[in-house]
């Protein structure tokens, strides 16, 4: 399994621009911890339910009532650009 | 005892002077202040401090509560409304929280002031804290190696008298194996005992937030104040919270307490093998029963923490987009340009590494041999110890395998770090809760302790049963009095 690994695909899935010297460390690297995680397929999984959680708690509701949350000053106080109470983001439709 | 020695209090001590009305909030700010700016050079454990701002909260805080004029140090990446929350990280470089997390509501409802933000792993990834970005943690004990990670500047500030308690989290070990390398108590609350709302998240099903002390009865009284359900998270356990000082005290008549065979394997370092078998010597003559118990999948805990965190943690850490918040690239040619640059110049390698490796195995192709095994497994190791409590109230074993490595000797090897969790990682798994106090310490050269540290583990939500048992051992102990010399 481990040497399916293709770092420049995944960093694609990502969204993350990696140097080639990042793509050959982390081919290597991750490589070496995909070897070390191969031990998983020792164990006998038959059966056994995929456990998403330690605590088993399902349909958490709370009341739908309004509360008080950000105005939009504070919503925006950390955007990197912004205009008119609004996030400027970058072009998505050509 | 003048001014100067205040810093070196625990917080039982110092709630008793500011009871007394011998000193008062803002000259207990005052002195600690003092005694960062006199040591934290060294030391790096904070990355930012507002005495004015604190000192404004000291001087309306009411006095008659539980934790009234206790500074507490915060783990940069739980937000406190107004301070930074960075991360460790170059992507929320310059971000201020515009709210703050419940755990801090809650402190501050007990009349703690949360003071100070402490260094750590870039995003909790990592077990030196060596993946800050924005500066290098020194262990105490010796400035030439690391404090454990990732809560690293929490620990290393309460060790070195410049904090009188700290929060941290703990998503594989990152409260309680700094607290072993640094020389003191770091509790690890139940999965859902602690709210998380305001709390960065790396791993969510694992994430814990919970106390850096310099004693057990610290560590309870911390407890007493963030524990308890929360209708903004929705994995917080609705369960009464008992007091969790009650028990302190009581001898361990009765308990049993369980040594997994699997935890005594070779690679553990023989100084903290010693250390931690006269500890459970101690146990047995303060009253425990301890008994040899199994722990049949420990041996995969590894590799199923670092499926299931990496993968959770690629997902959390897609809202780094550079629109809302933080980091955001220049000049970029179109989205997927933005996405990708935005990302590369704010995340550090650790990140960076984490984030593919949490992609990967959710990719179409490999969720069912990575991901899907992976949670199976860990239902496997949840079982173990589900079965282990039926036996025993504890488990016992070294919190790390070996006392502080060396800055640098394991950052060119990833999985190496990966092993320094190798003793906490499950915990997280099965979600039980876990508490590291010290239990001796290692000499590799002349004149500087190393500190060890003991891990008890317990059932989920017998955090009180845990906090006896580390107590009693505590008081029946000299370690953790001894302070390191800076």
């Amino acid at each position: 399994m481990a040497s399916e690994l293709d770092v420049a695909y995944v960093a694609q899935l990502a969204r993350l621009h990696l140097t080639a010297e990042e793509t050959k460390l982390f081919q290597k690297q991750l490589g070496d911890v995909l070897k070390y995680a191969e031990k998983l397929k020792e164990v006998n999984v038959e059966g056994v339910e995929a456990a998403a959680h330690a605590v088993p708690i399902f349909n958490v509701f709370r009341e739908d009532t309004a509360r008080d949350w950000f105005t939009a000053a504070e919503a925006l106080s950390n955007a990197p650009r912004q205009t008119n109470n609004l996030f400027i983001v970058t072009k998505v439709v050509e | 005892m003048t001014k100067r020695d205040l810093p070196a209090l625990s917080i039982v001590e110092l709630r008793d002077l500011l009871r007394r009305g011998e000193i008062s909030p803002a000259e207990t700010l005052q002195a600690l202040e003092e005694r960062i700016n006199a040591v934290d050079d060294k030391i790096g454990a904070y990355l930012e401090h507002d005495l004015a701002a604190a000192t404004a909260e000291a001087e309306k805080v009411d006095m008659t509560l539980p934790l009234g004029g206790i500074p507490i140090a915060i783990k940069d990446l739980i937000n406190v409304q107004g301070q930074q929350c960075t991360c460790g990280s170059k992507i929320l470089h310059g971000y201020r929280a515009p709210y703050s997390a419940t755990v801090i509501e809650k402190l501050r409802a007990q009349g703690a002031i949360p003071f100070g933000r402490m260094n750590m792993d870039e995003f909790a990834m990592g077990s030196s804290t060596e993946n800050s970005s924005a500066q290098v943690t020194r262990n105490p004990w010796d400035l030439s190696r690391v404090p454990g990670g990732s809560s690293g500047g929490s620990a290393a500030a309460v060790a070195a008298d410049i904090a009188f308690g700290a929060l941290g989290s703990d998503t594989g070990g990152s409260i309680r194996q700094p607290a072993a390398l640094s020389g003191i108590v770091g509790f690890k609350p139940s999965y859902g005992r602690v709210s998380r709302f305001g709390l960065v998240a790396f791993a969510s099903s694992l994430d814990q937030i919970g106390p850096l002390t310099k004693t057990v009865h610290d560590s309870a009284l911390l407890m007493n104040a963030i524990a308890g359900h929360d209708s903004r998270d929705s994995t917080s356990l609705n369960a009464p919270v008992p007091d969790y000082t009650k028990n302190l005290g009581r001898d361990l008549k009765g308990i049993r307490i369980g040594m997994p065979e699997e935890y005594m394997i070779e690679g553990v370092d023989p100084v903290v093998k010693n250390a931690v078998v006269a500890a459970v010597k101690q146990l047995g003559s303060l009253g425990a029963e301890v008994v040899e118990i199994s722990l049949p999948h420990t041996d995969y805990a590894i590799s199923v923490y670092y499926i299931l965190a990496t993968a959770e943690a690629s997902a959390n850490l897609a809202r780094f987009d550079g629109v809302r918040y933080g980091h955001r690239a220049e000049k970029v040619s179109n989205l997927f340009d933005h996405y990708a640059r935005t990302r590369a110049e704010g995340f550090g390698a650790e990140v960076k590494r984490r984030i593919i490796l949490g992609t990967y195995v959710l990719s179409s192709g490999y969720y069912d041999a990575y991901y899907l095994r992976a949670q199976k497994v860990r239902e496997l190791i949840r079982q173990d110890f589900a079965e282990a409590f039926e036996k025993v109230e504890a488990l016992v074993s070294p919190t790390s395998p070996s006392p502080a490595f060396k800055l640098g000797e394991k950052t060119s090897d990833p999985l190496q770090m990966y092993l320094a969790d190798i003793f906490t990682n499950a915990a997280n798994l099965a979600g039980i809760c876990g508490i590291s106090v010290p239990c001796g310490f290692a000499e590799p050269e002349s004149g500087k302790k190393l500190p060890i540290g003991l891990q008890l583990l317990g059932k989920a939500l017998d955090e009180a049963r845990i906090f006896q048992i580390a107590h009693a051992y505590e008081q029946s102990t000299d370690w953790h009095k001894t302070r390191p010399k800076i």
